[in-house]
């Protein structure tokens, strides 16, 4: 197949933020997950968990309380007080409007899903109705002392839970005053704590109203008559969050301690109607504070300061024994933050709020396989650059000579010139960037550099002449009528030709540059699209799903390419379609038309079509073979799949030329040692 | 519901026991207040509720009281009846008998009955009868024989029926009863031959009467242990012929068939009787109620001092004797309900049923538990093993009743056949029930000690000591040090105190005994090492852990290598015979908790201390003989049970040894060893520590580069 030598990247200083709140949408099977740098992401859980669309953060915008109305709208209240409606088609901010209490730390939609309910800083709970393109002030509950840190409403509507410091309010919607007021115990193990911070409540159809506190209790109160009436303690730090199946049979709590614990109602004894909350797994997955839980109908759903989001099956709701039962453990953005510049041997990093790029080093001895070449030049920082303004950036994008970047955050577009000579190197930005150039989601620039394709989040694709330090707008697809699903993905042929365009979840379209026009759209596949190319001379388009199918559409041809319809027919390898990560980059050798490189975050692979199709008994991953082993066998266990699995988690790999293979890790453990320490737990025999 | 009140005791003279130590206690006319008269010359007034006489008044010297003394309801003046034919009335501001006034009757008196509502009546022993008045008005005046001769008066009582006494008494000849009826409205006197029935042995030890309208319901309590009822008119249709009155069984053996004294009857309402007497033949006497329309025991109370066989009731009050004081016990009689009269069950043991010892089945139990994936399965075992429980094996049943009886050759066969069935489930239950069984009869009968079958058992693989908890002290007691081995091989949760019992003996034992025994010698190896080739090995583990070639090391090391060798000239050979290690080496493996061992440690001797250390340096010499610090052996004790044991016998008993001479110089030696290979082991850490430095070397070439280029070949 080939030697490679491969420039092992592991200075993308990369930390996702820790995640803070989770909202799980049972209509359409979604994960709305909030970070602490108030970027939120949707995860299609039945779409093999991929990450399909999100909406880039912001400084002051620390998302506090999230959760879904009904047409699966999604809202989200921070610390800047402000009520946030997410529009999930155009993947931007709908509106956003100030509460007027002050940071909002709770949020909870009507069981009927019509209206929203805030708790804030200064004491006040805020009811909204939700009407269909806003939502309405309606009136203010009973002021309370303190901050309302936790909201639940009773499933019948009538009341609400507000967790508090100290105490526990329940309030008659109707009336909005309080009717029951349930003092928390503030004693820790005959500590007396400053204070009881009430995490989360959970209100119960028959009433009961379970609350998690500072004190790492769970407690069960009973809210006709405002007393308590069971207390778990289960932690010696903070219980930060509770999540109630819709069965109300099992509810699950997050511990500052990383553990996470399933209670379950259980008969009594066997075969008795008397059922009570019973303690009955616990998992530990985290090593920090578990800040967020969620019980989707047959999985845990977890996230916290140590960035993973995880997802646990409920092993007694699973029918089917498969892969999917297994448990995912999400940590790297399903989409590419590293670009890189071919001929110069650049890569281009993004951050949040910035961007690095770096020259990779060289080296000019040789050797064989697994050795570790000595460097004759070393990597180089070279850029450092800082967004402006409190936005996250969205994308980023150098071109394929090294001389473009270009980057987006919310509100505005940059493109800079860089100048090379010699050692130095200067940036330029281009300024008088076209009004309509506001917001990206996604950059491409074409092989040859001359051309720069821009998605942006109206659903137009805009394609701008770039000339030496400054830029022609050329054209503008605009969106097909009716349709205003933004594009995320592009993909242009090498040759210039064709650029491909995909949505979260309409098929591909094809757009021929010369004539500027729709050349044809890719049919339409259940499973979201993570990644796109265009190949060099048959330009043929490579389409990877969330479901880890992998197709070859031929775009002169209009039709799927004898093949992927091959390898349809005949089905992918199990252990090809049981990895849980997506393939995040497709790539083509420039010398060998019939390889495709793609990755994931724990392999690459390259397929070569030539080869015959693995079935389900051959081994996929097969290790390096003896080198003495005579070409015979060699050539009769060969397959189309060649996979390479030394080198994760794998956020990037591209091919430099023929021989040199670019890849960028980031290994878990870096990322652990940049966390705050975790709660310090004493362990047996240390 | 009937209830016996907390007894107290009345008179504190101690009387004489038997009739002539109490003749009876009547009513005053002031009620709680009793009359006792004692058998002999006193009449004592007690208030009860006090417990304390508040009179007492004695006949002379040489006069005997013949009747008890009652009190004249109509006068209040008490009637006392000495030397049969003496009357003597008093009341209560009298002090002398003899003073007071006196009646000398013509014939012998048998009773003086006193209720309220009439006067006094006097029953002749002729069986004729009087009022008091009309005798006191003619002391001397004729009495009538009623009696024929040989007829005696059993006993007496009278009742106000519609404002008129009736009197009854019964009476006895040649083994029949009469019953005589003396009503004094219609002046007429009936008699009744009492038909015993189909009872007719039985012998009529007591009687006791109530009276409804028409009819006087006399009970007698007959030496059956029976109580029997008959229904006597009071007004006869004929009162001129005699008639016979048929007695019907009332409650089934309420005392105890052939108690011959002691038992007595009285009535206390219209359903409850209280009988005296010892309720089983071997028990003693009590106290009972018995509800009579129920036929149930209401309550009993144990009289363990014995009693006489007389019973007095007098409102609420039960007076009986019970040893040499006069016992009050308060009744009280509440309204019952049905599940109450149903009241206690008599306790039986059917001698017949044997108890089968109760074990928890914790294997059975198993397999509940929430949302188990093969539930079903489990269940469907479950419910075999139950039916397996429930029906034991025949052979088992069998086998038990070997045991009971039979030899030890027999229960050997026996147990031979059992063990040959299957194995159910709960085996070892049924094997623990079989050796508590054996170990039942060993206490009930020493000279009983089935040794083979108990050793066959404990073969079984499947007994614990919390199975057969007397087993090992059985054992223990017969110095039956084969069987100790074999349990502590065998037990997997044996207490310290036993481990260290155990120990006790294998170290005190002679080595004459242990010759004669069988002992397991799977744990010891070559334990005839000659002293010399042991020499020989013994330089050998000086190069434990370094290389014998490579004598390039330092003097240091000629050092280590000197010092063992001291040591190993000192401990010459094994200190214990082969059997006496084997028994040792038991008590090594034996599981223990360090807490708990400790203190029984402590107990040990001081030379058997020393013995057991010097072997146990022995075997940790024999350890460092080759590089894996093993013994060769089939089961040999590890040395980290031969350090633990080291130590924890230092720790128990090091102010001991310390002053032996002898041991100290082992302590010596032991030190000396155990330092040597202390320096070996600091050596050895040097160079893990140098091998650990590489690999972390190598780890961190792997890992902690940020950037490198290396090649790759895809295949």
């Amino acid at each position: 197949m080939g030697e490679f030598k491969v420039h092992r990247v592991r200075f993308f200083n990369y930390v996702p933020s820790g995640i803070r709140c989770v909202a799980y949408n049972n209509q359409s099977n979604r994960l709305a997950v909030s970070r602490t740098d108030g970027t939120v992401e949707i995860y299609n859980l039945s779409a093999n968990y991929f990450q399909e669309k999100f909406f880039p953060g912001h400084e002051s915008r620390a998302t506090e309380a999230l959760c879904w109305a009904k047409g699966q709208r999604l809202f989200s209240g921070g610390l800047n007080g402000e009520i946030i409606e997410y529009d999930l088609q155009a993947l931007n901010i709908k509106y956003a409007m100030d509460a007027f209490g002050g940071p909002i730390w709770s949020m909870a939609v009507s069981p009927c899903g019509s209206q929203l309910l805030v708790g804030c800083e200064d004491g006040s709970v805020k009811l909204f109705q939700i009407t269909p393109d806003k939502i309405q002030f309606e009136r203010n509950f009973d002021r309370q002392k303190s901050r309302i840190l936790s909201l639940s409403w009773h499933p019948s509507g009538t009341h609400i839970a507000a967790g508090s410091i100290d105490y526990i309010s329940v309030f008659d919607v109707k009336s909005g005053s309080a009717v029951h007021k349930m003092l928390v115990d503030r004693q820790y193990m005959g500590v007396s704590k400053r204070k009881c911070i009430i995490w989360g409540v959970a209100f119960l159809s028959d009433g009961t109203v379970i609350s998690v506190d500072s004190a790492g209790k769970v407690q069960f109160w009973d809210s006709a008559t405002g007393t308590l009436v069971k207390n778990h303690l289960i932690a010696n730090a903070d219980v930060q969050s509770i999540a109630v199946s819709d069965q109300e049979d099992s509810f699950v709590v997050g511990t500052a301690e990383g553990t996470v614990f399933h209670f379950q109602l259980v008969s009594v004894t066997s075969n008795s109607s008397e059922k009570q909350w019973v303690r009955t797994k616990p998992f530990q997955h985290h090593t920090h504070d578990v800040r967020a839980v969620a019980h989707s109908p047959t999985a845990l759903i977890s996230g916290g300061t140590d960035t993973h989001l995880v997802i646990r099956p409920l092993m007694e709701k699973v029918e089917v024994k498969n892969y999917d039962a297994a448990l995912r453990k999400i940590t790297f953005p399903h989409r590419r933050l590293i670009s890189c510049s071919k001929k110069r041997h650049l890569l281009l990093f993004q951050f949040a709020h910035h961007l690095e790029l770096w020259r990779l080093g060289s080296t000019v001895a040789t050797g064989k396989n697994g050795d570790t070449l000595p460097l004759s030049k070393d990597a180089d920082h070279l850029l450092h650059l800082k967004t402006k303004g409190p936005e996250n950036i969205i994308c980023s994008c150098i071109s394929p000579c090294g001389s473009w970047i270009a980057y987006s955050t919310t509100s505005r577009f940059f493109l800079y010139r860089l100048n090379y000579e010699h050692d130095n190197i200067s940036l330029q930005r281009v300024s008088k960037m076209p009004a309509f150039l506001r917001s990206a989601l996604q950059i491409l620039f074409s092989e040859d550099s001359t051309k720069l394709f821009v998605a942006s989040n109206q659903g137009s694709l805009h394609i701008i002449r770039l000339l030496e330090g400054s830029f022609k707008h050329l054209h503008t697809f605009q969106p097909q009528s009716g349709t205003v699903e933004s594009m995320c993905l592009l993909a242009v042929s090498p040759d210039g030709n064709w650029l491909a365009a995909s949505g979260t979840s309409a098929g591909v379209h094809v757009y021929n540059i010369k004539h500027l026009k729709l050349h044809c759209t890719v049919p339409a596949y259940n499973f979201p699209v993570t990644a796109l190319a265009i190949a060099p001379n048959t330009n043929n388009l490579v389409i990877a799903h969330s479901d880890q199918q992998v197709f070859e559409y031929s775009i002169p041809d209009k039709q799927y390419t004898e093949w992927s319809r091959t390898i349809q027919k005949q089905g992918f390898h199990y252990l090809w379609l049981q990895r849980d990560t997506p393939i995040t980059h497709i790539s083509f050798h420039p010398k060998r038309p019939m390889h495709i490189l793609l990755h994931d975050a724990y392999m690459f692979c390259i397929i070569d079509k030539s080869l015959p199709l693995p079935n389900d008994k051959t081994l996929l991953y097969n290790p390096l073979p003896p080198t003495n082993e005579s070409d015979v066998i060699r050539r009769r266990t060969a397959h189309a799949f060649k996979i390479s699995k030394i080198y994760k988690p794998l956020l990037f790999m591209d091919l430099l030329d023929e021989r040199t293979l670019v890849a960028v890790e980031r290994p878990l453990d870096d990322i652990i040692a940049q966390l705050p320490p975790p709660i310090k737990k004493k362990k047996f025999g240390t | 519901m009937a209830a016996l009140e907390e007894e107290f005791t009345l008179s504190t003279v101690p009387l004489g026991a038997g009739p002539n130590g109490l003749l009876g206690v009547e009513q005053s006319d002031k009620t709680d207040q009793f009359l006792v008269t004692h058998g002999g010359r006193t009449v004592i007034l007690y208030k009860v509720s006090d417990q304390k006489p508040l009179g007492s008044w004695s006949v002379k010297q040489g006069q005997i009281i013949t009747c008890p003394a009652v009190c004249n309801f109509q006068t209040g003046e008490f009637i006392v009846v000495h030397d049969n034919k003496v009357l003597r009335i008093w009341n209560t501001e009298d002090v002398n008998l003899d003073k007071v006034f006196k009646a000398t009757l013509s014939a012998e008196i048998y009773r003086i009955h006193s209720i309220q509502g009439t006067e006094p009546l006097v029953l002749f022993k002729e069986g004729a009868v009087r009022g008091l008045e009309a005798l006191l008005a003619e002391p001397q005046q004729k009495i009538e024989t009623v009696l024929s001769d040989d007829e005696v008066i059993k006993w007496t009582k009278v009742f106000m029926v519609f404002r008129h006494p009736v009197l009854i008494f019964i009476t006895e000849k040649h083994g029949n009863h009469f019953a005589y009826i003396q009503t004094f409205s219609s002046r007429t006197l009936s008699k009744y031959t009492l038909f015993h029935g189909q009872e007719e042995k039985s012998v009529i030890q007591n009687f006791t009467a109530s009276v409804d309208r028409k009819f006087i319901s006399l009970m007698s309590l007959s030496s059956d242990g029976c109580v029997y009822e008959t229904l006597i008119p009071i007004h006869p249709r004929d009162p001129d012929e005699n008639q016979r009155v048929v007695r019907s069984l009332l409650l089934k053996t309420v005392v105890a068939g052939n108690a011959r004294s002691g038992v007595a009857l009285t009535v206390l309402d219209q359903d409850h009787v209280a009988v005296l007497g010892p309720p089983l033949p071997a028990s003693k006497e009590c106290l009972s109620i018995w509800n009579t329309k129920f036929q149930t025991l209401q309550t009993s109370r144990e009289l363990p001092q014995g009693t006489s066989g007389q019973l007095w009731y007098f409102g609420e009050n039960l007076f009986m004797l019970h040893g040499k004081f006069l016992t009050v016990i308060p009744y009280k009689c509440e309204v019952s309900s049905l599940a109450g009269a149903l009241g206690k069950l008599k306790h039986s043991q059917d001698p017949g049923t044997h108890t089968v010892p109760h074990f928890v089945n914790w294997e059975a139990s198993r397999g509940y538990g929430f949302g188990s994936q093969n539930s079903e399965q489990s269940k469907r075992i479950l419910r075999r093993r139950k039916i397996e429980v429930n029906v034991p094996p025949p052979a088992f049943e069998q086998l038990l009743s070997t045991i009971k009886k039979d030899s030890e050759k027999d229960i050997e066969v026996e147990l031979c056949k059992f063990l040959a069935v299957k194995r159910t489930p709960d085996f070892h239950t049924i094997v623990g029930d079989i050796v508590l069984e054996l170990l039942g009869r060993h206490t009930t009968e020493p000279s009983f000690y089935p040794r083979n079958s108990l050793m066959q058992l404990i073969q079984t693989h499947v007994l614990s000591y919390s199975l057969c908890p007397g087993l090992m002290e059985a054992a223990l007691e017969k110095t039956d040090v084969q069987m100790l081995q074999l349990c502590l091989q065998q037990f997997p949760d044996i207490p310290e105190s036993i481990t260290c019992a155990c120990l006790k003996i294998f170290l005190s034992i002679s080595d004459d005994s242990l010759q004669e025994t069988e002992i397991n010698m799977e744990s010891v190896s070559d334990c005839s090492d000659p002293v010399q080739e042991k020499m020989d090995e013994q330089t050998e583990i000086l190069q434990n852990g370094f290389n014998a070639d490579e004598q390039n090391c330092d003097s240091c090391d000629r050092k280590l290598n000197q010092k063992p060798q001291d040591a190993a000239e000192e401990t010459t050979s094994c200190p214990v015979v082969p059997k006496r290690a084997a028994l040792l080496n038991a008590i090594l493996h034996s599981a223990y908790s360090e807490m708990f061992l400790l203190p029984h440690l402590k107990d040990i001797p001081a030379q058997h201390v020393t013995l057991f250390l010097q072997y146990l340096y022995f075997l940790y010499l024999k350890c460092s003989e080759n590089a894996t610090m093993t013994l060769p052996g089939l089961h040999p004790p590890t040395l980290n049970q031969i350090m633990d044991w080291i130590c924890l016998l230092l720790d128990a008993n090091f102010t001991v040894v310390v002053m032996i001479p002898e041991a100290k110089r082992l302590l010596l030696s032991l030190y000396k060893f155990v330092k040597s290979q202390i320096c070996i082991c600091s050596e050895l850490n040097k160079i893990e520590v140098s091998f650990r430095e590489l690999q972390k070397l190598n780890q961190e070439k792997n890992n902690r580069e940020l950037y490198s280029i290396e090649v790759l070949e895809l295949f």
